[in-house]
């Protein structure tokens, strides 16, 4: 698959606070490339730059090959993080302003139909849930029919269930063909959407790769989990000295990680078996996989949403 | 233009639904008016005002109750007297003397001229509809009110586009600046037109009020005018991000514009730095233009210099609005 657009030495500055600082990748036509890292990260600095919004302090942003300029705006579709409409108008009419906005559109109906629109395709923007809203924007960024579309952390502030509705439009959005750049501090989005992500902290890119490359790169153990209270003094004392296939981990790794102690393993049936052995009761132990925020926690010794 | 139209018909739509700017854009001046109407229906003179053009040595100099009051322009004096703003204006070089055959005061002060022995004066009848203080105030009161609409209707709802992020999300469109901004100054432009336009007939149909003039001179002075302060409005919001900041220059901006522009009184006489400063005011333009052409019956050729003026201060702003403007 070729690149469609390129990223070259991105630097920005704000005053004497470096946002972004040299950073380069790229990023192939059709697929959903993910953007994590906590708030502050640089992430919106960075989709900024590439849509054409913010100017770089230095370094380029290449389009098919082509440094981005103005008639890049007509070519891809933005959802920003913060935004406002104008007030007193229904969605259909927000939705007809844009379109007026644009040399070429999307059918309007067929928007309206995969946006989940209709619902509220007479109220007042102001008046929608923060999921219609979304849903709205996203039309909004969908409506010059873009190759490329902008999604700058689309579903923060949503509840779970909105949240999966959206990332069922976002799949519809691929499906198509569209290249979608989305930032996100969701883990599980990432890992559900996005076919490359790079992970970024203060400005830097800490990590890129596919998803699961990049776990299988960091991580070849497994987490098996098991309640405080059900492990005996003694085992937690045989636990703290290394071993060369399982170590304790004191750091938590999770929100609901209080009361539960994690053993990194390669060998599972071994720790189980010592388990055993030391007459532990199984009854509440996890095993689960090691997943991008534990890497994100790895590479910079903090949690996403700190 | 088919972006400039979407967004003209967008901010059109956003108007016309905010139903309390829109009576209030309507109600303010109207209210204004017919309150100074009522105000000043019971008439204040008190007194009989006699120009007089040079010196006066005769007995009717002595008379009680009569403002005398020395005049130099006579055409200005005659005017004066056409509109019933002097009752009678007396040359006593010349032995004539001038009174509005359709002013009772002015026949009272001519009988008083004439009981105190000024039988040898000879009389000169002038005509003409009085000038009442409303008739003089109308002008005023419309520009002001296009200015308060022009200032306040364009600054605020760029500043809070600004910083509510709407500038931001229409950036990120195809969407010039140039673009908007139009959309934005033929929108209020519509809007202020129509606004003064009810608003003048329906004043007029309540206190007729005087129109000597051409509509269609009235109209163009009122266009240029709205215009002129539409860019001001654009250019204060150019770059403000705070609407309280915008708020505190755009009435650090009205409130001396509309002392100094002649709203309420006249600045004749005022000391020298206040007529020139007021000069430097779009809306002064507009109210002595469209007041000369109401009042006076002006055409566009007498009101050419303030037309000019109007011209000159709304390239300057429209240009130095759109050269600072910034989306964020």
């Amino acid at each position: 698959m070729t690149s469609i657009l390129k990223v070259n030495s991105l630097t920005k500055n704000f005053q004497t606070n470096i946002a972004v600082n040299d950073i380069s990748f790229q990023i192939k036509k059709g697929q959903c490339f993910g953007m994590l890292g906590p708030n502050g990260a640089g992430k919106t600095t960075t989709i900024e730059i590439m849509e054409g919004i913010t100017q770089p302090t230095s370094g380029e942003v290449f389009y098919k090959g082509k440094p981005i300029g103005h008639l890049f705006r007509e070519q891809c579709g933005i959802q920003f993080q913060h935004t406002a409409l104008q007030d007193f108008l229904s969605v259909r009419e927000t939705l007809k302003l844009f379109a007026g906005l644009y040399p070429k559109t999307s059918d309007l109906d067929d928007l309206i139909q995969r946006c989940n629109l209709e619902s509220f395709l007479d109220s007042d923007n102001r008046k929608l849930s923060g999921g219609q809203r979304q849903r709205m924007l996203l039309a909004i960024a969908l409506i010059n029919d873009p190759e490329i579309v902008f999604l700058d952390e689309p579903t923060t502030g949503l509840d779970p269930q909105a949240r999966h509705n959206f990332w069922d439009l976002i799949k519809n959005v691929l499906s198509r063909g569209t290249t979608i750049i989305l930032s996100t501090h969701y883990m599980e989005e990432a890992a559900e959407l996005c076919d490359e992500i790079i992970i970024m902290d203060r400005g830097h890119i800490i990590a890129q790769g596919p998803p699961n490359q990049l776990l299988q790169q960091h991580f070849n153990e497994q987490l098996v989990r098991i309640p405080e209270q059900k492990l005996p003094k003694t085992s937690i004392e045989k636990l703290k000295q290394p071993d060369d296939f399982q170590h304790i981990l004191f750091q938590s790794t999770s929100f609901q990680n209080d009361g539960w102690v994690e053993i990194s393993t390669t060998d599972v049936n071994k720790t189980i078996s010592n388990l055993i052995r030391d007459g532990v009761d199984l009854n509440f132990l996890q095993i689960r996989q090691r997943n991008l925020e534990d890497l994100f926690l790895e590479l910079t010794g903090k949690g996403l949403r700190e | 233009m088919k972006r400039f139209l979407a967004i003209l018909h967008a901010r059109n739509l956003e108007f016309i639904r905010d139903r309390a700017a829109l009576s209030w854009g309507f109600l303010f001046p109207t209210a204004l008016m017919m309150g100074f109407a009522l105000l000043f229906s019971n008439g204040d003179q008190e007194l009989y005002k006699v120009g007089i053009l040079g010196e006066l040595n005769h007995p009717f100099h002595e008379s009680r109750y009569i403002n005398f009051i020395s005049v130099k322009n006579i055409e200005q004096a005659i005017t004066k007297v056409e509109r019933h703003q002097l009752d009678l204006l007396i040359d006593p070089k010349q032995l004539r003397y001038w009174v509005n055959s359709s002013s009772p005061s002015g026949y009272v002060a001519e009988q008083m001229l004439k009981a105190s022995g000024g039988k040898t004066f000879k009389e000169n009848n002038v005509s003409g509809k009085e000038i009442r203080y409303i008739d003089w105030l109308i002008p005023g009161v419309l520009g002001m009110n296009m200015m308060f609409s022009a200032l306040f209707g364009i600054g605020f709802v760029i500043v809070r586009y600004r910083k509510n992020g709407v500038l931001k999300r229409l950036k990120g469109t195809p969407l010039t600046a140039t673009e908007f901004l139009m959309a934005q100054i033929v929108s209020r432009l519509i809007l202020i037109l129509f606004v003064s336009t009810t608003v003048y007939i329906g004043c007029h149909l309540i206190l007729n009020f005087s129109m000597y003039g051409s509509y269609i001179s009235l109209f163009l002075v009122f266009t240029l005018g709205s215009l002129a302060m539409i860019a001001l409005g654009l250019l204060v919001a150019s770059r403000l991000k705070s609407d309280e900041l915008a708020a505190g220059i755009t009435n650090a901006i009205s409130i001396p514009m509309m002392l100094l522009s002649g709203v309420w009184f006249s600045l004749e006489g005022s000391p020298q730095w206040i007529t020139f400063i007021s000069k430097l005011l779009p809306l002064t333009h507009v109210v002595d233009a469209s007041r000369a052409i109401m009042l006076d019956g002006a055409s566009l050729i007498d009101v050419s210099h303030h037309i000019v003026a109007l011209i000159a201060m709304m390239l300057l702003f429209l240009f130095l609005g759109v050269k600072l403007f910034r989306w964020e």
